[in-house]
């Protein structure tokens, strides 16, 4: 029988917000990419919250931002209101949260997609991937499979086929996807969509090993139905500060719409608890794994039966709709459960559901077959990101379709990989923590989980990775100067606070009094004023006469690196000592039983997850510090013998 | 590898007279500087290499001891660093003493076989020893592990633990409102961690004070009660504990097995055990004991012999003296209370070396002589006479030193409450302290913190 067959540089399989990203760094480093969807009409959904950003998310996509994806100018082109969550805390943990009109967000992403060059959008389920054995790793005796394979293509459930040199899976949670409404359920994707249902077992066949994981999503309510006098008005900030480095601030200081916050009572939880025997996450009927930071609200009030309530954020779905999400309300009980228990609650007395709440059970992959480059360790070519990873969340899933699609692009360049470091990037902390630690929820980004987050600020994702997005090829020579010339004049402004001394006079001393700061003995310079707790750059414009006019974002840089000095200093020397095991690259292909003297626990776990590195090897559970000095003895006398030889 | 500065106590702790410090890495030199004055008051001079200089080793304005140092500049040297080795006088106190100074001056206790590793890195070492540095590097962590919880079993690692929980939920509770503002509010937080903050500190003084010198070796000196049946062993044990512990009758042969527990003498701490008494039996479960206790007498540091001075002594008695003729032994004459057989001179004759043999006469019923048995322990000691692994002593220099960080720590926690820093900060310092703390009972950090927010807050939308 003929069948179709196309050839293309790329397959990007999926165009959820991992695939956009993976499909859209392929096509602008001038690949030929074809990006397939099961519903071009569902392109970058938002199936769950109506959100971009939050805690530590928001550093995800202001990271992306600067490495030249996406995420942070589609969602500065379509949200509806936008809030900096955390303001009375650090630098580090101050977070940009926006909520997205959804459908615009989809129709602006699809727009983008639609007029990129050397970019085709196919509609068709693809149900194979095709692949060849390796040279050298031909069948083994012991499974009668290849060992590894390299990628060739993918095929789609009509038998068309599609060769490329290299393929990104970003089917989120479309395979085997099943969706549950308390005591029913059907299997479909999100929203009622198709889901995709042969992909797994060709991945199965390939000796990839695959979870099963779960999630859920609240309800969908009418606005008309909602009496908001009986809650808490949530506005947007006043002044918007954009995602993107390269969305100009002015254009986004526009109307804005309110959250609502309200809060369930103890006759909800009442409600809940006379009904967990209908709930299948009690039950006993959903087996998938759950995210624990995103409980569902049976879950919290059995888990804190000390609170009283739980609070409810009533959030709009976008400018031309009026459903309202109902953030904190995720549950899987039965549909009359859910309008019993939602009647309870201030405003919502009257309220008319337009979409159930349920819980999603999909199949993704064991990341730990993954290298931090994302590509399969077993299948050469063939890179994964987002859901399909195990992680949850769209920010999570945009980096990794991102990295994931500028690997796969390299791959064909012939040139190295791109892999950020925990040092680097929470990007860096993210796919690290998914292929090198055990995974047995959907992951999810937080601030907690990156060890140097101090320098990891959402306010220098410029100056961290705008260097690195020019070197892959997706900044521009414009954006690339503008952040070298931030940089510069952060750097000749801190210097000249450190130099230019205060002298003790009436001005300087009545403007310390009247900011409760204590009066100078002897003179001081401008930088151990910016240091006093009770000051900062911006309070000392009065004494500080020769203040050059900068820009807002080069003065919080400079205020932050001085004011918080001591303890960058310090993180920065950690990182120096972290940096040390990373450089130290281990080859994939050693048998650590080799090694005489690594424990056998070690020597096993290290043949698993074959780590790139000394550093990633530290990080693995099961390897302890003496092994680690065991390893680096070893290859330390490895690599003197190569050299000798 | 090898950029920050090591030290530690190169020669064993035994009486050798002299003892060396070894220092190793970039900064050997500048600690020498700051801690050593030579005789004619200039500082060290670490210009020309393989010197040697006499002087002192003084800190806190305080002459410690009369020490020859010498420099070695790298490549030079056994690790190929800058090393600088201090030749002191060699009792254990002094050794200590002079390394903590070095230790609070830039230099941080090296790992086990770290001085080995280091020259093996920067090729000072023949390349076949590879493997051989990896059995040392094993072989010392095992030991050290294995000797850190033993030390550790009880009442510190307790504390430690319990600690541990306390921090750990601070720090869950500052992380789950830094990933949920909107719902967990840090407000008022600052008092009530600070309040919490001067109690965990006060817990933790006490717990650097408890590992200063000699409280620390929990593990402590092995002592042997060793002796026939009935001439009052368990009665000399329950003494020395101040407590009931053993089992006393007249019944000779009681004791059935070897019995375990620690004491303190001074600054000293002994690990004492009572055994059965050695006799011929022909009863299989005494025998086991009799067994037992010959084998603890074999892994003693020091024997405690125990003679009935009222009655005469027999084969068993001979036996015995013959087993433990060139160990460090105090003999007991006990019963000393009652009129006397056999006395000093007569023993004697059939010791060994009466330099490490003392003999004391004892009553365990009366109390007497206990006195005189503590001071000669304690001498024993201080001389070198009773030495035990040198690991040990390392190993708890290390957890003093990881103590004095985690108490660095916390201040800092306190500085930036005072200071009015945001509450991201604390937890910078709270997980520092926690690491720490971690790392002196063997437990990894891992994921505890993501763990905790979960188990302990409401979170997520």
């Amino acid at each position: 029988m003929a069948v179709l067959e196309e050839t293309y540089d790329v397959v990007i399989v999926g165009a959820g917000h991992a695939g956009c990203e993976a499909a859209l760094a392929c096509a602008r480093l001038g690949l030929e990419t074809i990006l397939f969807t099961v519903s071009v009409d569902s392109i970058a959904l938002m199936p769950c919250n109506p959100n971009i950003g939050g805690t530590s998310k928001g550093h995800l996509v202001r990271e992306l931002d600067a490495l030249g994806g996406e995420m942070g100018r589609n969602i500065d082109k379509t949200f509806i209101q936008s809030r900096m969550l955390n303001e009375s805390k650090g630098p580090a943990v101050h977070s940009l949260r926006a909520q997205a009109d959804k459908q615009e967000y989809s129709r602006q992403m699809r727009k983008t997609l639609e007029n990129t060059d050397c970019l085709t959008i196919r509609q068709a389920e693809v149900s194979e991937i095709v692949t060849l054995p390796e040279a050298g790793f031909e069948d083994t005796v012991m499974t009668g499979k290849p060992k590894k394979y390299r990628i060739t293509g993918v095929k789609t459930v009509s038998g068309a086929i599609y060769h490329a040199k290299s393929v990104v899976l970003a089917t989120g949670t479309y395979l085997k996807a099943r969706c549950i409404y308390g005591d029913v359920s059907y299997y479909t994707g999100p929203n009622g969509l198709q889901a995709a249902n042969h992909l797994t077992d060709s991945l199965k066949a390939h000796g990839i090993e695959m979870f099963r994981f779960k999630t859920g999503t609240p309800a969908r309510v009418d606005r008309r139905s909602l009496d908001f006098s009986k809650m808490e008005e949530q506005p947007g900030d006043e002044y918007v500060q954009p995602f993107s480095f390269s969305t100009v601030p002015s254009s986004v200081q526009k109307e804005q719409v309110s959250c609502w916050l309200t809060y369930t009572n103890e006759k909800t939880h009442e409600i809940i608890r006379r009904n967990l025997d209908r709930s299948p996450l009690f039950s006993g009927e959903i087996e998938g794994t759950g995210p624990r930071y995103c409980p569902s609200i049976e879950d919290k009030v059995v888990k804190f039966p000390d609170k009283d309530r739980h609070q409810i954020f009533v959030e709009p779905e976008g400018l031309y709709t009026n459903e309202m999400y109902l953030s904190g309300m995720s549950s899987s009980l039965p549909e009359d459960v859910q309008h019993a228990m939602y009647k309870t609650i201030p405003g919502l007395e009257h309220v008319k559901i337009v979409r159930n709440a349920y819980a999603i059970e999909y199949d993704c992959i064991n990341s730990l077959q993954l290298k931090p480059s994302l590509e399969f360790k077993n299948i050469e070519g063939l890179f994964s990101g987002g859901q399909f990873n195990g992680s949850s969340g769209y920010e999570e899933a945009a980096v990794q379709g991102f990295m994931a699609g500028v690997n796969a692009a390299m791959k064909i360049l012939g040139r190295e990989p791109y892999v950020l470091d925990r040092s680097q990037a929470y990007i860096g902390v993210l796919i690290d923590d998914l292929v090198t630690k055990e995974n047995h929820e959907p992951y999810r980004m937080m601030t907690s989980r990156a060890e140097y987050r101090l320098l990891l600020r959402q306010d220098n994702a410029d100056l961290r990775l705008r260097g690195i997005g020019h070197a892959i090829g997706l900044v521009s020579d414009e954006e690339y100067e503008e952040t070298c010339k931030k940089e510069q004049q952060i750097e000749e402004e801190i210097r000249r606070l450190e130099k230019t001394n205060v002298g003790v006079n009436l001005h300087v001393q009545e403007f310390l009094l009247r900011h409760k700061s204590t009066p100078l003995k002897s003179g001081i310079t401008l930088a151990e004023l910016v240091k006093r707790p009770e000051l900062d750059y911006f309070m000392l414009t009065e004494v500080d006469d020769e203040r050059p006019d900068l820009s807002k974002e080069v003065i919080e840089q400079v205020n932050i690196n001085i004011k918080y000095a001591g303890y960058i200093q310090r993180q920065k020397q950690q990182v120096e000592q972290f940096k040390k095991l990373e450089k130290k690259k281990l080859d994939t292909d050693f048998d650590y039983r080799q090694i005489k003297g690594l424990r056998l626990e070690a020597a096993q776990k290290l043949n698993m997850y074959k780590p790139i590195s000394v550093g990633q090897a530290s990080r693995i559970s099961g390897v302890s510090p003496a092994d680690i000095s065991v390893l680096l003895v070893y290859f330390e006398k490895y690599n003197t013998d190569q050299i000798t030889k | 590898m090898g950029t920050d500065t090591i030290a530690a106590i190169a020669t064993g702790l035994t009486n050798s007279g002299i003892g060396i410090v070894r220092i190793s890495g970039p900064d050997a030199f500048t600690v020498i500087k700051n801690i050593f004055v030579r005789k004619n008051g200039a500082a060290a001079d670490v210009e020309k290499s393989h010197t040697v200089q006499y002087g002192y080793i003084c800190a806190d304005g305080e002459c410690l001891d009369e020490v020859l140092i010498l420099v070695m500049r790298g490549p030079h040297s056994y690790t190929g660093e800058d090393t600088v080795e201090i030749d002191c006088h060699g009792g254990i106190r002094m050794m200590r003493r002079i390394l903590e100074t070095v230790l609070t001056h830039g230099a941080r206790a090296a790992e086990p076989g770290e001085f080995t590793k280091r020259a093996f890195l920067n090729g000072r070492i023949d390349l076949s020893q590879a493997e051989a540095v990896i059995d040392v590097i094993n072989a010392k962590n095992n030991y050290a592990l294995r000797n850190s919880v033993r030390q550790l079993n009880g009442r510190m690692s307790e504390k430690i633990k319990s600690l541990r929980e306390e921090i750990l939920y601070e720090i869950a509770y500052i992380e789950s409102a830094l990933d949920d503002p909107e719902h967990i509010s840090l407000d008022g937080y600052r008092e009530k961690l600070q309040k919490k903050l001067i109690d965990i500190i006060g817990q933790v003084k006490i717990l650097v004070d408890s590992a200063e010198y000699g409280r620390i070796v929990e593990e402590g000196i092995r002592t042997v009660i060793l002796g026939k049946p009935n001439v009052g062993k368990s009665s000399l044990m329950n003494v020395l504990l101040g407590e009931d512990r053993a089992i006393v009758t007249e019944i000779a042969g009681t004791t059935r097995d070897t019995l375990e527990e620690q004491v303190q003498f001074g600054d000293i701490s002994l690990q004492i055990v009572d055994t059965a008494g050695i006799r011929d039996t022909e009863d299989a479960v005494e025998k086991i004991g009799v067994e037992r206790a010959m084998g603890a007498a074999a892994d003693a540091d020091l024997i405690l012999y125990v003679i009935d001075s009222s009655a005469a002594l027999n084969e068993d008695d001979y036996k015995i003296i013959d087993m433990i003729r060139n160990r460090k032994v105090i003999v007991l004459l006990n019963k000393s209370d009652l009129p006397a057989i056999v006395d000093k001179d007569s023993l004697t004759a059939f010791l060994g070396n009466p330099a490490s043999q003392k003999v004391i006469a004892v009553s365990a019923k009366e109390g007497t002589g206990f006195d005189e048995l503590k001071k000669e322990i304690q001498e024993m000691f201080y001389e070198g006479n009773i030495h035990f692994n040198d690991e040990i002593l390392i190993t708890n220099l290390r957890q003093k030193e990881r103590l004095t960080e985690v108490l660095e720590s916390l201040e800092r926690v306190n500085e930036s409450i005072e200071n009015r820093l945001p509450e991201d900060f604390f937890s910078i310092d709270l997980m520092d302290a926690y690491g720490r703390l971690g790392s002196i009972i063997g437990e990894e950090v891992e994921d505890d913190v993501v763990n905790e927010i979960f188990k302990r807050f409401c979170v997520g939308k």
